[in-house]
Formats: structure tokens, C-alpha cells, sequence
């Protein structure tokens, strides 16, 4: 091989990736009943360009799998075979064995050849069982694009030969030898082919291969283009039947007559004059229009293809997180300039104020915009569900509709990627443990088929994401009595809020039986604890009888955060706006000293630790006493607390630095941003801060 | 990433054909580290103090949007008052691509060694401990002491990087 294809095997990838995920939603959203053609062709498109794609980078075992699975969606597409669910059921069985295959191709990871073999034999069953002519049909290989009307299409297709082969004839614009000898190879893979020169120098290949002439076309437009490439279809040997003359240009078609291989029954239309009897001309003339068809539908095609490539790029993330640090850093810069400003006067200087002033709001704008090209829809997480909920449904015997909702909301990409496994043990414990037994919902009353419904939207500067069920509910009872035995702190009294959050106990599962889809009790803890990480909170709502609502709130983005600076002597922090819920300079009498435990705060009726950032971060403060400084209240975790500091700075937006890159984890810390002044602020770790409040006053040293 | 380039330093260190230098002073001492770990030398501008961290460890300034610790080598190695004024030098470091700024008395030169004007280094003597020496580099009247930077960076004694590689 001459070229290096490896370099375009993360393109395929990528690309086959998102054509096998757009594949699977559209098969599940399929009707079996009365299936959309749009939907079907788009499905066939999907497989065949995955096809084309395993093709020219000899995956063969891909363009094995999809080329049935083509044959047999073309057959559905036109309506020589009805679709049955046992279809459907096959053709996401094939994009799973395409996916294993393909991570063995990418990732080197070990493909069960056994369930690859079976698949074929399923498709290869459904394609021959329903009709007794299939082999020429079978073999067909992609027709032109759905713009091309049905009678054209069927005379412009190729025909195969008994076995279900092809024969083409290639012929080659002038090109070095040594790129000759690399398309042999290169072709030679797709089936049997030979060589011979042309007068002028040029070469011609016969192919008897069963793939498509998109294959070739493919495996050729690495050398040349394959404008100047001239493929025509010939029948089987010796068969009399003209083949259409497909060549993307005709006016290349001049360069040699027919006369050489009469064999194939190739016929050239520009060259035809002298040469051919009569009878042929006319032969040529019925065989013009339907490549003039074809050559039509192959550029709309393009046309088309062109338009969607150029509407998004692929980019390295790490190019997107360079440019969001560059402009993170422009904004900071920005700052400061907005600072120095700030002392001169107003009346002097009018004209570069007004600049400041622009400069500010494109900066804004410039940001706002870099940030958004981190943000992905959910859509991205929740396509993956529809068939997980339906297969686990199937395996339980349960009967489940899956809605989605908000699916265009955007998150961060990291944040995405993140959140896919914890909602995976969700919508997994809904299915299992939320939604009852068909018998069991009708026998309380509900519809037999259960609803589960995954929910995303904005609120604020988080994203809520809800898994929510209509089935039984959390059982309140069973939650405390597998509590009491396992040994935790646990109270019949306690509000249902808190016996909700038990599930989130590290090996806690109340499911009687531990099946393969959950209860083992593993999980729960493990999501809440991805959750925290990703500085989310999970909050469940249940009403038995009534189904059960998982509530997963996410901060919209790790790289930039609403903050809240305040001081402590002469050190500034800043506290994530999420955790803040009000500050106040709190009366005398609301503080209270609970001897040997501290200092209590009381606020609206409750009494919240008071913990005094100074002592915790061993700072010289201005305050020590409450009822000068300020105490903000903080929530993280369900949990709240007062924190005493200095005063408030300011609200900003800061833009989230990492402490560890170059330094090591700091306890209390999460991280650090550059303020306007060049300066570097921490940001506190709201949920360490609380935890630690706890046994604070045990150990005063934080470490 | 750091074990490798400590490799690399050790066997750089065996042949050392011609190695450069930077010389700094630490109050009556001159050292030496390699040039090739030094990515810039800066005034010293106000840090943010990092809570509960040795004394040792200033604190984290900004260095172009990066985040970057600086520790003060007169106080982890006692030598003297440490003043903070326009003097005040800090040799910014790229160790196994981690950066990290290092507060010394004064920068001198930079300096060619050649193998043989690297001794061995005496099992007493310095503040530092032996194990963070490459040698002596001797130079007609001065002599360099020169130390293994990314050894005595990646330490768990400095306490700037968390478990290396385990």
C-alpha cells in the first residue's frame, strides 16, 4: 500500500460511530406496522456508508456484516419484503456485533466471531427466507441516492452474474505505474482482477468482485480522482445484456472504443457513430437516459453530502480547552484594563472609556460564544437509552415507554461524558425496581405499560436532569428495616427527604432478588458520589403507589463559575454562588456558644454550625466576632452551615484554574482563578468546608 | 513522566559531556542546577498564601493564566532572613511538565562544566542532602554545588507533588 490509510481511520470511526448511533434511534423509533420510507432510507444510507467506508480501509468483516444488512434493508425500501419486528430485532443485534467490531479494529479489543457468524446467518435467513429469487437482489449492490426514480434505478443497476458478481471494467486516466500497481493490490482485495494497457499508456482493470462500484470508486479516490475514473458494469461473460455507462464525465468516455473487449458489453454513447451497427445505437440510445439519470442522482448526492460536511467541524478538544484558557485569559486582561480606567476621569477621557466599554461587551460576547462550543445536547447522553430501556424491559418481562424530554439542552462535554454512567444505574433501577410487573400495575390500577421518563433542563446556572418513573415508589418501611440491619443511624421518625438519601448508602439494595440488571447494592453510592465530583447533587422525590423522581443537578460548566468573593484579613476567596444561599451580619442573641462544640448561628428558626473561615485557614482576621463580620449561609450535600468571614468583595464570574496541574490537592480548596488584578484567588471547597466543620472543633488544624 | 526524566537526569549526570548550568547563590553558597529545567527567571511579585501548607511553600502566583507555587529555598533550608524587595529572584522551573518557582538570594551565571570539572560529592557538607547532589562542579577560584533540581522538586520533603507516579 502507497498511502497510509491509518491516518483516516479515526475519521471512519468517528463518522461510523455517530452513523451507527443515528442508525439504532431511527430503528427504534421505526413503526413496524407502517414504516416511514424516509426513515428507512436513512437507515439504509447509514449502513451503507459504513459500508463504503469498512470498504476502502479493508475492514472486510464490517463490509460483510453491512453489506448484508444493506441487501436486506434495500429489499425492505422497496417493498419486495415487509418489515417485521424480527427485523428490527436483527438489525440492532447487527449494529451491536458492527460496534464490537469495530472497537476491534480501533481499539484492538477481542471480537466474538462466534455472534458475528450468527448474525449473518440471521440476516442472510430473513433475506432468503421470505423470497425464493433473492440471490441477484441479495447481491445488489447500493443503487443510486432515493432522487433517482424507481425505472431508472433498475436499469442503471449492474448485474451480477450467478454467483452474485460483478464484472467492471476500470478504466484509468494516465497515472504512474506505481500508483497502478497499488490500485491492483488495493482492488485486487475486493475480488479477482486482471490488467491490460491500453494504446495510449493508460490501463484498464477488469473486476469480478461482489462489491459495490462505490468500493471501487472509494479505494480509487486515494490515488486519483475519481472524475477522470471511467467504471462500467459488464454482465456476466458472453451475457448479451448492455450495461449503463455510469462514468461521472462523459467527455472522458472518448478515449477508446469498445471494440477492444467486446466481451463485456460495454458501449461507449459519444464514440458509437462509425463503429456500431445500427442496432446498437438504439441500444445506446435506451441505455443514455438512465446513466444520464444516474450521473443526476449521484451529484444531487454530493451536493448534499458537501452541504452537511461543511456545516460542523471536527476539532481536537484540546484545541477548544487552548482557546477557552486564551480567551479566559482575555477576559482577565480585560478586567484589569476596566480597572485602571476606573481612576481616570470620566470627562477627559470620554472617548477611551467608550472604547473600554466595547471592549468589555465583545469580550463578553467572544466568551460567551468560546464557551458554547464546549456545550453539548443531551441528546448525546439520552440517545443511548431508548434501547437499553428497551432490551432490559424485554429481558424483564415488563411493559415500557420511554420519553425523553429537553434533549437539546446543553452541557459541557465533559460534564457529559461524565454524567452517562450514573444515569445508566438510574434509568437501570428504574426499569428493575421503579416500574412494577405488567399483572402488578393493572392490579393497581394503572395502564400496564409503565412510564419512564428522562428529563433535562436549564434552572439557573445548573442543569436538572430527572430520571422519573411511574411505579411504586421507594418503600419507606423496607428502606429503614434494611437500614436498621445493616447498622446505620437510622430513626422511624426521621422526614421521608432523609430515608431517600439511604439508598445512596455504599452497599445498600433493597431488591429481594439480586438480578443481572441491579441490586446488588453497588451503585447508588457510586452515582452520588460521581454526582459530587462532577459538583452535583442528587435529590430524590417518591410517592408510593406513584412513581419516583431522581432530580440530578449539574453546574452548567467546570471552566467558568458564578463566584462570590469574600475577605478574611487581607486574603480573598471565592465561594461558588451554587452553594450560597443568603448572607447576613447575624444579631447578638442568634449566636449562641454550645460549650466544648462551637459556635451555633441561629437563622430562620434553625441553627446552623457557625464555622469561622480564620480558624479553619489559619488567617489574622479582622473579625472574630460574628456579629461584626459576615456569615454566609452555605448549603452542599443537604447540609447547611454559616461561615463566618470578613465581608463581601463581590460577585464575578471567575474562570476555574487548576491548583493540582502544578501543584498538589489542597484540603478546603477546589481550585484557583486570576483575578482582575492579576492576582490569584482560591476557591473554596464548599462541601469539604461543611464536612470538615464537623469534627472541626475535635481538630482544629484542618489537615 | 517524572521517574523517566529522574532517569535521564542520573545517566545525563554520568557523562554530563559539556553540560550547562545556571548558578544561584543561597546565602554563603553558590549552586548549580541544570539549564535545561530552568524555564525563566522572574522578579518576585506578591503570592497568594496557600493555607496550612509549610512555611516554606509561599504560595501560588500567576505565571500567563497558569497557576504556578513558589517556595522560598532560604527558608526550607534555613539561611538567613528571607527580605522579599525588587531583588528578590525567582527561577521559574519546568520539571517533568510541572512548573514551579523557586525563591533564591541571587541568580549569577550560566556556566559550561565539562565531566571532569564534576566531582563527586563529599557525604557532608551542604544543606542539601546528598542524594539531591550530582556533584561538585569545580571552575578555577568558585565552586558549584550542584544539584539533582528534579529529585529535590519531586520530594516528598517539598510536598509540591502528590504521589509520584505510584
Amino acid at each position: 500500500m502507497t498511502i497510509d490509510m491509518s491516518q483516516f481511520y479515526q475519521v471512519f470511526f468517528d463518522e461510523a460511530d455517530e452513523l451507527l448511533a443515528e442508525m439504532e434511534k431511527l430503528l427504534l423509533a421505526l413503526d413496524v406496522s407502517t414504516p416511514d420510507s424516509e426513515d428507512l432510507n436513512a437507515i439504509f444510507r447509514a449502513a451503507h456508508s459504513i459500508k463504503g467506508g469498512a470498504a476502502t480501509f479493508a475492514f472486510n468483516d464490517i463490509t460483510e456484516v453491512t453489506h448484508m444488512l444493506e441487501s436486506l434493508l434495500d429489499r425492505i425500501r422497496k417493498g419486495e419484503m415487509a418489515l417485521t419486528s424480527e427485523h428490527v430485532e436483527a438489525f440492532l443485534v447487527s449494529k451491536d456485533i458492527l460496534v464490537m467490531q469495530m472497537d476491534g479494529h480501533h481499539h484492538g479489543s477481542s471480537v466474538d466471531q462466534d455472534a458475528v457468524g450468527s448474525v449473518c446467518q440471521r440476516l442472510k435467513a430473513l433475506s432468503q427466507g421470505m423470497l425464493p429469487e433473492t440471490t441477484d437482489a441479495v447481491a445488489s449492490p447500493a443503487p443510486a441516492p432515493e432522487s433517482v426514480p424507481e425505472p431508472a434505478r433498475a436499469e442503471a443497476a449492474p448485474i451480477a452474474d450467478a454467483d452474485g458478481n460483478f464484472h467492471f471494467r476500470i478504466e484509468l486516466p494516465e497515472v504512474p505505474q506505481r500508483d497502478v500497481d497499488a490500485l491492483a493490490t488495493e482492488l485486487g482485495l475486493l475480488g479477482t482482477i486482471s490488467q491490460e494497457g491500453l494504446a495510449d499508456k493508460r490501463v484498464v482493470f477488469t473486476l469480478i468482485t461482489s462489491e459495490g462500484q462505490d468500493s471501487i470508486v472509494a479505494i480509487c479516490s486515494f490515488v486519483l480522482d475519481p472524475d477522470d475514473l471511467k467504471i462500467t458494469h459488464g454482465g456476466a461473460e458472453g451475457s448479451p445484456q448492455a450495461a449503463a455507462e455510469t462514468s461521472a464525465e462523459p467527455e472522458h468516455a472518448d478515449a477508446k472504443p469498445s471494440a477492444e473487449d467486446p466481451g463485456y458489453g460495454i458501449f461507449e454513447p459519444e464514440n458509437t457513430g462509425a463503429a456500431s451497427a445500427p442496432a446498437v445505437t438504439a441500444e445506446v440510445a435506451k441505455a443514455e437516459p438512465a446513466a444520464e439519470a444516474k450521473n443526476f442522482g449521484r451529484r444531487a448526492s454530493d451536493k448534499e453530502g458537501t452541504s452537511q460536511e461543511s456545516s460542523s467541524i471536527r476539532v481536537g478538544i484540546e484545541k477548544v480547552d487552548q482557546l477557552i484558557n486564551l480567551v479566559g485569559e482575555l477576559v482577565i486582561t480585560q478586567a484589569m484594563i476596566e480597572q485602571r480606567i476606573g481612576v481616570l476621569d470620566p470627562i477627559h477621557h470620554e472617548r477611551l472609556l467608550n472604547s473600554v466599554g466595547q471592549l468589555t461587551r465583545n469580550t463578553r460576547d467572544l466568551q460567551e460564544a468560546v464557551m458554547s462550543i464546549r456545550m453539548m445536547p443531551m441528546d448525546y447522553v439520552f440517545s443511548r437509552f431508548p434501547r437499553m430501556v428497551r432490551d432490559l424491559a424485554g429481558k424483564l418481562g415488563k411493559k415500557v415507554d420511554f420519553v425523553t424530554r429537553g434533549a437539546a439542552t446543553e452541557l459541557d462535554k465533559g460534564l457529559i461524558e461524565r454524567i452517562v454512567d450514573p444515569l445508566t444505574h438510574l434509568v437501570r433501577n428504574s426499569v428493575d425496581h421503579g416500574i412494577e410487573m405488567p399483572e402488578k400495575r393493572r392490579a393497581g390500577g394503572k395502564s400496564e405499560t409503565g412510564r419512564l421518563t428522562l428529563s433535562a433542563a436549564h434552572q439557573g446556572g445548573n442543569i436538572v436532569i430527572e430520571v422519573s418513573d411511574d411505579g411504586g415508589g421507594l418503600n419507606r418501611d423496607r428502606i429503614l428495616a434494611k437500614a436498621k440491619q445493616q447498622g446505620l443511624d437510622v430513626s422511624d421518625t426521621m422526614p421521608n427527604a432523609d430515608v431517600w438519601q439511604l439508598i445512596f448508602a455504599p452497599g445498600f439494595s433493597t431488591a429481594e432478588v439480586v438480578t443481572d440488571v441491579s441490586g446488588r447494592g453497588v451503585g447508588m453510592d457510586v452515582v452520588k458520589r460521581n454526582i459530587a465530583a462532577m459538583g452535583g447533587t442528587v435529590d430524590i422525590r417518591s410517592v408510593p403507589g406513584a412513581g419516583t423522581t431522581i432530580a440530578i443537578s449539574l453546574p452548567l460548566t467546570l471552566a467558568i463559575l458564578d463566584g462570590m468573593s469574600v475577605k478574611v484579613g487581607e486574603e480573598v476567596y471565592i465561594l461558588p454562588l451554587g452553594y450560597v444561599i443568603e448572607s447576613l451580619q447575624p444579631a447578638a442573641a442568634d449566636v449562641k456558644e454550645i460549650a466544648g462544640q462551637g459556635k451555633v448561628v441561629k437563622i430562620r428558626e434553625e441553627y446552623l454550625p457557625l464555622i469561622p473561615l480564620y480558624r479553619i485557614f489559619d488567617i489574622e482576621p479582622g473579625f472574630t466576632d460574628p456579629t461584626q463580620g459576615i456569615v454566609v449561609i452555605l448549603e452542599a450535600d443537604g447540609k447547611k452551615a454559616a461561615l463566618l468571614v470578613d465581608s463581601l468583595v463581590g460577585q464575578q464570574q471567575v474562570v476555574v484554574k487548576n491548583l493540582e496541574s502544578n501543584f498538589r490537592k489542597v484540603a478546603g480548596i477546589s481550585g484557583a482563578t486570576i483575578l482582575g488584578d492579576g492576582g490569584v484567588s482560591l476557591i473554596l471547597d464548599v462541601s469539604a468546608l461543611l464536612r470538615s466543620s464537623r469534627q472541626l472543633n475535635a481538630d482544629p488544624v484542618f489537615f | 513522566m517524572s521517574y523517566s526524566t529522574q532517569t535521564q537526569a542520573k545517566a545525563e549526570a554520568g557523562e554530563a559531556a559539556g553540560k550547562e548550568f545556571l548558578a544561584f547563590t543561597l546565602g554563603q553558597e553558590e549552586y548549580g542546577i541544570d539549564i535545561l529545567r530552568v524555564q525563566e527567571i522572574r522578579g518576585y511579585e506578591p503570592v497568594t498564601r496557600i493555607a496550612n501548607a509549610p512555611d516554606f511553600i509561599k504560595g501560588v502566583v500567576n505565571l500567563r493564566g497558569i497557576i504556578v507555587p513558589v517556595v522560598d529555598m532560604r527558608i526550607k533550608f534555613s539561611l538567613g532572613t528571607p527580605t522579599y524587595d525588587q531583588f528578590t529572584v525567582v527561577i521559574i522551573l519546568n520539571i517533568a511538565g510541572r512548573v514551579m518557582g523557586m525563591v533564591v538570594d541571587s541568580v549569577s551565571d550560566v556556566t559550561t562544566l565539562s565531566p571532569g570539572q564534576v566531582k563527586p560529592a563529599p557525604e557532608m557538607g551542604t544543606i542539601f542532602d546528598s542524594d539531591y547532589l550530582i556533584g561538585l562542579g569545580t571552575l578555577s577560584e568558585r565552586m558549584l554545588i550542584l544539584v539533582d533540581i528534579d529529585k529535590l522538586m519531586s520530594s516528598s520533603e517539598m510536598g509540591l507533588i502528590e504521589k509520584i507516579a505510584a
